[in-house]
C-alpha cells in the first residue's frame, strides 16, 4: 500500500535556535511582534509499505539514519494511506 | 605511507591541503570518493561544502561508501583527520561524538582565531600550546550533552579550545558558541581528529601562521615518515 508521510523536524527544546532569533528579529523590523518563534523541517514523501505500523517503522528508521540527527532534533511522523 | 584526501562533491579544500602536505615532504594524494582507500595508511577529509551543505553540513558525505572504509581505518588504529567540513563529517558518521551546528550569530565567520591544545593525539604531540588558526565556518558551533562531555574530559577527548590572547577560553573567544569553547575533537583512542579550525590554512609563512605544520607533521611522523 503507498503511505504518504510528512516528516517534521524540529530543534531539541531548549537547544539555541539562531536562524529563529534573526526571523523573530527580521519580522519586529517589518512591524510583527511575535514570541516563540521556531524554525522546522518539513519533509514530505511516499513509499510502499505492508500496514500502517511498518509504515511507521520505515519512516521512523529513516527519521534516525538520516533525516535528524538525534543529538540535536526531535521528530514527528503524520501518515496517510 | 601515503596520506588520502578524499574530494567529495562540493569540497574545495583539498588541493591547499595537498599543496601543504607535499611543501613538508609528505605523501599524499586526492581520492575521489568514488575511489578505493586502499594505497593509503590515513586519510583527511577537507573542507568544503560536500554535497551543498544539504539536508545537514556533511549529513550526506558521512553515509556514503567510502566512508566505510574510512571507519574500519579508524578502527585499524589508523590516522584520521577532519578539518572543517571534514569535521561536521566525521561527527555526522560517529567517528566523534557530538555534533557542529549552525553558529551562535548565524553567520559565516571567517577569521583568525587563537586555540590551546588541551588534550592528546596523534596530531597534536608535537604542536606548540597556543596556535593561530583561522576559521571560516556557518556550522562551526560544537554541541555535545553534558554526560559524554564529561566522559570526553575523562578520556581527553577535548583537543582544541578558542582561547583569548591570554590564552583564556573566554565567552570572546568564542567565535560561534560552541560549547566550552571547543573547536576540535577526538576519539577515544586519539586517531581520529575533527577540528573546524583550517590547518593547511596556516601552513605558510605567507599567509599569516604556520601553525599548522605541527599537525600535518605529528600525523606524519606518527606514520613513520619521519
Amino acid at each position: 500500500m503507498l503511505y504518504h508521510a510528512n516528516i517534521t523536524i524540529k530543534l531539541k527544546k531548549g537547544m539555541l535556535d539562531p536562524e529563529a532569533t534573526t526571523i523573530k528579529k527580521a519580522l519586529k523590523h517589518l512591524g510583527y511582534n511575535c514570541d516563540n518563534l521556531k524554525t522546522a523541517i518539513l519533509y514530505e514523501l511516499e513509499f510502499e509499505a505492508e500496514s500502517k505500523d511498518k509504515a511507521k517503522g520505515l519512516a521512523n528508521e529513516m527519521c534516525l539514519k538520516l533525516l535528524a540527527n538525534p543529538i540535536i532534533h526531535d521528530y514527528s511522523i503524520e501518515l496517510q494511506h | 605511507m601515503k596520506i588520502g584526501i578524499i574530494k567529495f562533491g562540493g569540497s574545495n579544500c583539498d588541493l591547499d591541503v595537498y599543496k601543504s602536505l607535499t611543501n613538508l615532504g609528505i605523501s599524499c594524494d586526492q581520492v575521489w570518493y568514488k575511489e578505493s582507500l586502499s594505497d593509503f595508511d590515513a586519510v583527511i577529509i577537507p573542507g568544503g561544502f560536500s554535497y551543498g551543505d544539504y539536508l545537514r553540513a556533511g549529513a550526506l558525505a558521512a553515509r556514503t561508501e567510502i566512508m566505510s572504509s574510512v571507519c574500519k581505518m579508524s578502527m585499524e588504529g589508523k590516522p584520521i583527520l577532519g578539518i572543517c567540513n571534514g569535521a561536521q563529517i566525521l561527527s555526522e558518521a560517529k567517528l566523534v561524538p557530538g555534533t557542529f551546528t549552525t553558529n551562535a550569530y548565524p553567520k559565516f565567520i571567517c577569521k583568525w582565531v587563537k586555540l590551546r591544545v588541551t588534550g592528546t593525539s596523534i596530531f597534536t604531540d608535537r604542536s606548540r600550546e597556543i596556535i593561530d588558526i583561522p576559521i571560516a565556518h556557518k556550522e562551526g558551533r560544537y554541541v555535545v550533552d553534558k554526560k559524554t562531555l564529561q566522559e570526553m574530559y575523562d578520556n581527553d577527548q577535548v583537543i582544541f579550545k578558542y582561547v583569548d590572547d591570554n590564552g583564556l577560553p573566554s565567552t570572546d573567544a568564542n567565535p560561534n558558541g560552541s560549547i566550552d569553547n571547543i573547536a576540535g575533537i577526538s576519539n577515544v583512542e586519539g586517531n581520529v581528529l575533527a577540528m573546524m579550525p583550517h590547518p593547511e590554512r596556516a601552513s605558510d609563512a605567507l599567509l599569516g601562521s604556520t601553525d599548522g605544520i605541527a599537525i600535518f607533521q605529528s600525523m606524519a611522523n606518527y606514520l613513520g615518515k619521519f
